[in-house]
């Protein structure tokens, strides 16, 4: 003991009394029991992967795999290893759980904020739809989506085509008719807008600007030759060859070959992107200083979509499509969705929405009703009122809970092995360790695998709400 | 010490303890332990009251009639494409009678033995009548349905790579997945072993609107495994199977078995054990293959039962007809 | 001297008293403010009850008008417009309840239920007397009980019925109850190692928790179904109902651990500082004090877990165990019954028989909450 006069002072206690002993003695029991249940779990691991002939290394990694997978994001054959078709496993688990994360989250913020709406249609439509898909299984739903989909759709031979959409460079008359259009609706609409002075005169001019717009899409679409009568002008054609079809083996799309000059209009979208940050930053530092706001979304998507569009017209339509062609029984070329992938697809977003909905609607609720007041009086409508001043703050609320609605998304994914979507879980727990026989190994690479992805989210997710936390008062 | 050194230099690899035989812990427990399908017509099936049929269920049986003359001591554990090899390892069956194919690698690595092949099977394909189809080598472009985790994979690859063919293979964890996803359009065509094909094809809502197709893609010997490092037990599985071929040959049925008893000729009158008695190396009565065939019948009867004309599957012998009638089955003799 | 006139512009009597204004109560107000709040709100209204009106009658005939009833085989639900095929889930029934288990010991497994929900009642009835004799029953004399019963006992003349006979309802709400027994103590345990002041043992519970938490439930079947028997001596050989079971308490343990542990969170440290100052041992304030408090706080989660659970015993099909959904997958494939409506009625049966249980656990865990909350309003 430190400092003798304070241990001379204390009373003598017996050892066992001891609460720093009897810490001790506990944790090393504790390590001492779970040691050995996990020694004697290895240990038996190891007696009978031996008496049993199971592989114990990794050699199987780097044989040939000799099974094909339907869809690979990689180039994987059956000459492939297993290591490879680990790759394509992991791959197709990562796209389904990304897309069906944006998916989730779109769907479940509506239904979130649709579940508070005043509206009493729109409040219960979400409720039953929330309190349906949650208390369904989802494996349930997964199959019967599947079935879903499968059943009514006709064979390849009877398939569902759509007209193909063709593109063409406007001539140059009709182009800048269809942009004067355009432009002219535009500020038509604008300047009706300005001179609003009561509400009805204000609904006009946004009646005005919408029929504007559309005039100008309509001329942008169809080309100005439709106004002037000009054969051969007009941006799209319809009709020709079919490039997309539907039918039981899944959606067919064109696959787009991408030409010399492609380069070109990636550098005009990296320029556009560039471009849209920077008006991004000067738009702020304005209002900061001003109380002027710019159009950022508008000016954003002119130079992330427009500049890349100028740049495809300009090099001349770089990219040639290859559409898929009937060719025995099924089709050849183009890109294919596979019905697994869209019924496991719609299975995890819809029922990760439903969760995603409630927490929305639990981070909306504990935004304290006084801002939405406030709000309110400082004149702003219910719309912005949320995106400005109700949905910011309930972030904080959301966020961790919608993390592990992501990771779960994720990890549900491998109910894929239920429907035949060749994600990791199908290919590498179920077909390689099959072939292999290497259980041990492919079962802890899989959990590694997802365990991983957990906690690396986890962490990011700690490190933010750290950065983010309330100052506390 | 004597006993342990002859167990260590029997084999390298035994899976439970060597000292007691499968044969001494079976009578011990009262009834054979056997791996079984969970589902397949014609080779292991519970009926509608849970009585398990089919030509892998009447081996275990007579497997059973042989050491207790009573093919009910059969406790049928039904086993998944996935962990029947483990559950065979780990001794939690005593012998797997489960359609599994014979392979080198299978014998080698997992340590298994095959015993008597009870039926040589391939690979084959079935698809609509509507396709306007008759080989398998115009299945260019096709989509074929398929088990995951099996031989058949691998063969299916192998197929249409060496005949330079496309294909969209859509595996399933079980061939229930699979045939309803061929029976719903998803697949132009399922494939498994030929046998395996006609069972599946009486699960499909209209199975006259599909075929068979001729082409076998690959060699199946189906034969019943046991764990390596018990040769009197393996020899017990073996011999199961070749004393019901020999009956089959020289025309003893359960029917005329008893008359058969008396009969003159030494080859009957030693499998029946009139003369001899080859059951005691084995670990058996004398009267053993007599047991097999009284309570279960010859090969022949055996397959015509399960698979054959008298079932539902109507499979023709082919192969599996006996050597003497154009077949490939042949039992060496008992002697 | 002009006489005083009253001004003609004062009233000499009160004006009558005005209606309440028809808009601002009632139904009316209702409608205004929440069909009618704008045109956005209308459209929406609008389109929500064309839906309704356009979706009720094809419902209505698909599922109670054109539906097949009663009809031995499958040939009356193939006929051409023929809706719900309700007699393939009426002549199924038995084989959804109760899968292969043998027909004449079905006695057993209904005993079994019957029990069952008893005892659940009688725990989650609140205020219900006697609540830990009924814990003691449910956690500890039931899982026995229902044990020697469902797979038998020669000693008490009950013949065996071996685990692979099971499946279909009852096994699905075995898996679900093993599950529930396992992980709250489980959870506890797990919860309270998280929160120790000894590093080691918070280190383990941790690891644990954390494990589990970040992997698939499949892959934890897995697991439980090819490792575990790798992990014990090769003679224990575990029966194969046992190992995904093995899995499902793991699973449910550690997400268990984690709302007990919120509990514990939510108790004020003033608790535990007072049971001390009393003299109280660890295991004692947390039996007597600490616990009580935290899993009443947390019994929303609790339940929370208990939905989960329920709906992820789907899963146990992935190694080979036929749970209800399983039996519902193979009774369609039953070429007898094959037809175009069969699969959806399947699945509509299956989807109603779980909602029906999540749901009703959702609502008492909101009035659980609510009653927790009204004995916390100040």
């Amino acid at each position: 003991m430190s400092g003798g006069e304070q241990g001379a002072a204390r009373p003598q206690v017996p050892l066992l009394h001891d609460p720093r002993f009897r810490g001790i003695l506990a944790q090393a029991l504790t390590a001492l029991v779970v040691i050995s249940l996990i020694w004697a779990a290895v240990d038996n691991a190891a007696t009978n992967m031996r008496a049993r002939g199971i592989p114990t290394n990794f050699d199987f990694w780097d044989r040939t795999s000799g099974f094909d997978v339907n869809q690979t994001l990689i180039a994987y054959s059956a000459i492939s290893t297993y290591g490879q078709a680990f790759w394509v496993g992991l791959l197709n688990t990562l796209l389904v759980a990304g897309i069906g994360i944006v998916f989730a989250t779109l769907l479940g913020f509506l239904l979130g904020v649709m579940r508070l709406s005043a509206n009493w249609a729109a409040r219960s439509f979400a409720a039953i739809y929330v309190e349906t898909l949650r208390n369904v299984p989802l494996l349930l739903q997964l199959l019967f989506w599947y079935n879903a989909i499968l059943t009514p759709l006709p064979a390849p031979r009877a398939s569902l085509g759509m007209p193909s959409v063709t593109l063409t460079w406007p001539d140059a008359p009709s182009f800048a008719l269809a942009l004067a259009a355009a432009g002219g609706a535009f500020f038509a609409a604008r300047f009706a807008r300005s001179r609003a002075e009561d509400d009805a005169r204000e609904l006009l001019a946004s009646v005005g600007a919408a029929l504007g717009w559309i005039v100008a899409l309509v001329a942008l679409l169809f080309g100005a030759s439709v106004f002037i009568g000009a054969p051969g002008g007009g941006v799209l054609h319809w009709g020709g060859p079919a490039g997309v079809y539907l039918n039981n083996r899944g959606l067919l799309l064109p696959d787009p070959r991408f030409g010399p000059g492609f380069e070109w209009v990636m550098a005009a979208l990296a320029l556009g992107v560039a471009l849209s940050l920077a008006f991004g930053i000067w738009a702020r530092r304005r209002q900061a200083l001003s109380g002027a706001q710019s159009p950022l979304a508008l000016v954003s998507l002119a130079l992330i979509l427009g500049l890349p569009l100028l740049a495809f017209f300009a090099a001349g339509g770089p990219v040639t499509l290859e559409y898929p062609v009937l060719r025995g029984f099924n089709f050849q070329g183009g890109v294919r969705v596979l019905p697994e992938f869209v019924a496991l697809l719609l299975g995890l977003s819809l029922y990760t929405a439903a969760f995603i909905a409630e927490e929305v609607r639990a981070g909306v609720q504990s935004v304290a009703r006084g801002q939405t007041e406030a709000a309110h009086a400082l004149g702003l409508r219910a719309a912005p009122t949320l995106r400005l001043v109700v949905l910011p703050q309930a972030m904080r609320v959301i966020l961790p809970p919608l993390t592990s609605q992501y990771l779960n998304l994720t990890k549900n994914s491998s109910l894929a092995v239920f429907i035949g979507y060749p994600d990791l879980v199908q290919v590498f727990m179920g077909t390689v360790l099959n072939q292999t026989g290497a259980a041990v190994q492919v079962i802890a690479v899989t959990m590694a695998v997802y365990l991983t992805i957990s906690l690396a989210t986890s962490g990011l997710m700690a490190l933010y709400a750290r950065r983010t936390a309330w100052a506390e008062r | 010490m004597k006993h342990l050194l002859i167990a260590a230099g029997l084999t390298a690899c035994l899976a439970t303890g060597a000292s007691a035989g499968v044969l001494d812990n079976v009578k011990q427990r009262g009834f054979l332990s056997c791996g079984s399908n969970t589902g397949l017509a014609g080779f292991g099936l519970p009926d509608d009251k849970g009585v398990w049929t089919g030509l892998d269920v009447e081996f275990c049986r007579a497997v059973a009639a042989a050491i207790f003359d009573d093919p009910t001591k059969v406790k049928f554990i039904p086993l998944t494409a996935k962990d029947r090899f483990t559950a065979l390892q780990s001794g939690e069956v005593d012998v797997l009678a489960r359609n599994g194919t014979w392979t080198q690698s299978r014998e080698a690595e997992l340590g298994l033995n095959f015993g008597g092949v009870n039926y040589y099977d391939g690979q084959g394909f079935m698809t609509r009548k509507k396709n306007n189809i008759s080989s398998a080598l115009e299945l260019n472009g096709a989509s074929v349905c398929v088990q995951q985790g099996t031989t058949t994979e691998l063969n299916l690859s192998d197929f249409f790579r060496s005949n330079n063919m496309k294909y969209e293979g859509i595996a399933f964890a079980t061939a229930d997945e699979a045939i309803k996803a061929y029976d719903s359009g998803r697949c132009d065509a399922f494939t498994t072993d030929v046998s395996q094909l006609y069972a599946e094809k009486l699960k499909l809502v209209n199975p006259d609107d599909t075929i068979v197709l001729p082409e076998v893609i690959s060699k199946e010997p189906l034969a019943p495994a046991v764990r390596q490092g018990d040769s009197q037990w393996f020899n017990i599985i073996r011999w199961t199977h070749y004393a019901m071929l020999n009956a089959e040959e020289l025309g003893v049925t359960r029917a005329n078995v008893d008359e058969k008893v008396k009969s003159p000729m030494p080859e009957v009158r030693r499998l029946l054990g009139v003369e001899g008695d080859f059951g005691k190396g084995m670990g058996l009565t004398k009267d053993w293959a007599y047991r097999i065939v009284k309570h279960v019948g010859n090969y022949g009867e055996s397959f015509e039962r399960t698979v054959g004309e008298n079932s539902k599957l109507k499979i023709k012998r082919g192969l599996n007809n006996l050597w003497s009638k154009g077949g490939l089955q042949y039992a060496p003799p008992v002697r | 001297m002009a006489e005083r006139t009253t001004p003609s512009f004062l009233r000499t009597e009160p004006s009558p008293v005005l209606p309440p204004p028809v808009f601002a109560g009632g139904a009316v107000k209702w409608v205004r403010e929440n069909m009618l709040a704008g045109p956005g709100s209308a459209l929406f209204t609008l389109v929500g009850l064309a839906f309704i009106v356009w979706a009720t009658p094809g419902l209505v005939r698909h599922l109670i008008l054109d539906a097949v009833w009663t009809s031995p085989d499958g040939v009356a639900c193939r006929a051409p417009g023929a809706g719900a095929c309700w007699s393939f889930i009426a002549r199924k029934l038995e084989f959804f309840l109760y899968a292969s288990y043998p027909r004449d010991m079905v006695w057993r497994v209904n005993l079994c239920l019957a029990m069952g929900a008893v005892l659940a009642v009688w725990l989650l009835w609140p205020g219900a007397a006697r609540k830990g004799l009924g814990a003691a029953l449910f956690f500890i004399v039931y899982p026995v009980a229902a044990l020697v019963l469902l797979h038998g006992s020669e000693a008490l003349g009950l013949p065996k019925a071996p685990t692979d006979l099971w499946g279909g309802i009852f096994l699905s709400m075995i898996v679900a109850t093993v599950g529930i027994v396992f992980s709250l103590p489980g959870g506890v345990l797990l919860a309270l190692g998280r929160r120790s002041r000894l590093p080691v043992v918070r280190f383990f519970a941790t690891l644990f928790i954390e494990f589990v938490r970040g992997v698939p439930f499949i892959t934890v079947l897995f697991m439980a179904n090819t490792m575990l028997p790798l992990f014990v001596p090769a003679s224990w050989s575990p029966d194969r109902l046992v190992r995904p079971l093995v899995g499902v308490s793991l699973f449910a343990s550690a997400y268990m651990a984690e709302v007990v542990r919120a509990g514990l969170q939510a108790i004020p440290r003033g608790q535990t500082e007072g049971a001390m100052a009393l003299g109280l041992s660890y295991w004692k304030m947390m039996r007597l004090i600490i616990l009580p408090q935290a899993l009443t706080v947390v019994i929303p989660g609790i339940v929370g877990i208990f939905i989960g659970l329920f709906k992820d015993t789907t899963l146990v099909a992935v190694v080979g165990i036929p749970d209800f959904l399983r039996t519902v997958e193979t009774a369609r494939l039953d070429p007898a019954w094959a037809g175009p409506t069969i699969s959806t009625t399947g699945y509509l049966f299956a989807g109603a028989f779980y909602w029906v249980f999540c749901f009703g656990m959702s609502r008492y865990s909101l009035m659980m909450e609510r009653r927790l909350a009204a004995g916390r309003k100040r």
